[in-house]
């Protein structure tokens, strides 16, 4: 089924239900509207929210999973972007960080900068995770399966990743109030 | 020639704790001494290693990558969208392929307009000499930490000895 035929939920819908899931796990969020979805729904001081350096996510948060190995770490990732550092999928899963847990929503476009389309219709992202070692991979479409595998997850040694397929529908969220360098400063206060 | 043992001990020193990187043959004894102190993390690509060492740096350590020249390209926009616009300090040691003309054509240009490009990006960096190592360190370490944006030390062929003298 693809997204655009609307009876899967959105990106921020299958956020939510993450971050309930969450309490102060470092999360590390991609650009674009991902990080302003986010902290529209629950602005934590364990949060990362990325603009810019589109593609590495999951190696920000390897950098933190591997400094502090007794934190889970968590990733908000996209389609675009996974595909664009593909690279860090084999870096993870060639070093296997237990504590790494990756969750990618995938909507099949480049929904910050007007819907084009990304290959992930075609290209299987998860598969390409299992087959760069990643021990934990599950694809989920709807609210119960995600719920059931992030959970799961969470008990599990990783690395991990999640991928929820979700509709175009972008939130109305407008840009993270908080200047970058205050960013920096208080998610490092917040894991310390 | 300095000895890479004396050059990773030295960093060791300075307080930097993690290691991440693209190879470069200049940088190889470089990286065989970060592998034997179990220091090294290896990455794939030079912005996969900026943004490694910018998530360790939040995490509390203080973080080196390591590349050739070439990576500065390819690690561009890490370098200016999270390390400069985040305040991500991190410490650079880049080899200087191509300098003065003398190598393969690949590294020509990048080693001829490399110092313009790290002006124009304005990324604090020096070149590293062995008479002058240990000032030369103690000013990345200042630099890095002062400014609170990547600092590159630039070494040359023949300044550091590689795994094939």
């Amino acid at each position: 089924m693809r997204p655009e035929q609307g009876t899967m939920q959105s990106r921020a819908q299958a956020m939510a239900t993450l971050l309930e899931l969450l309490s102060d796990q470092p999360v590390i969020i991609c650009n674009g509207f991902p990080s302003r979805e986010a902290h529209k729904l629950a602005d934590r001081p364990t949060h990362f929210y990325m603009i810019g350096s589109m593609g590495n996510a999951p190696a920000i948060a390897l950098g933190v999973a591997l400094s502090k190995p007794g934190k889970q770490v968590i990733v908000f990732d996209g389609d675009g972007n996974v595909l664009m550092g593909m690279g860090t999928l084999a870096t993870v899963g060639a070093l296997k960080p237990k504590n790494f847990i990756h969750v990618v929503f995938d909507n099949e476009v480049y929904g910050s900068t007007g819907n084009q389309p990304t290959i992930s219709n075609v290209v299987q992202l998860e598969k390409v995770a299992r087959a760069a070692g990643y021990i934990n991979v599950e694809r989920v479409l709807d609210r119960d399966d995600l719920v059931y595998e992030f959970k799961d997850m969470l008990k599990k040694d990783g690395p991990s990743m999640l991928l929820v397929k979700v509709n175009e529908f972008v939130e109305d969220a407008g840009r993270v109030a908080l200047e970058p360098p205050a960013i920096t400063a208080r998610f490092m206060n917040a894991i310390e | 020639m300095i000895e890479s043992d004396v050059f990773v001990q030295a960093l060791e020193n300075l307080g930097v704790n993690f290691f991440t990187g693209v190879p470069d043959s200049l940088l190889g004894g470089i990286i065989e001494e970060l592998l034997t102190r179990k220091l090294y993390t290896p990455a794939v690509r030079e912005d996969e290693a900026v943004a490694m060492a910018a998530g360790a740096y939040m995490a509390g350590k203080v973080p080196a990558v390591l590349m050739q020249n070439s990576g500065l390209g390819t690690s561009l926009n890490t370098l200016l969208s999270l390390n400069m616009i985040y305040r991500q300090p991190c410490i650079l040691l880049v080899s200087w392929r191509g300098f003065e003309g003398k190598d393969a054509p690949e590294h020509l240009v990048m080693g001829e307009t490399m110092p313009q490009l790290l002006d124009t990006m304005r990324l604090p960096y020096r070149t590293l000499s062995e008479p002058t190592m240990m000032d030369d360190l103690r000013w990345v370490g200042q630099t890095v930490m002062k400014q609170r944006i990547p600092v590159a030390l630039l070494i040359k062929k023949g300044v550091i000895k590689g795994l094939h003298p």
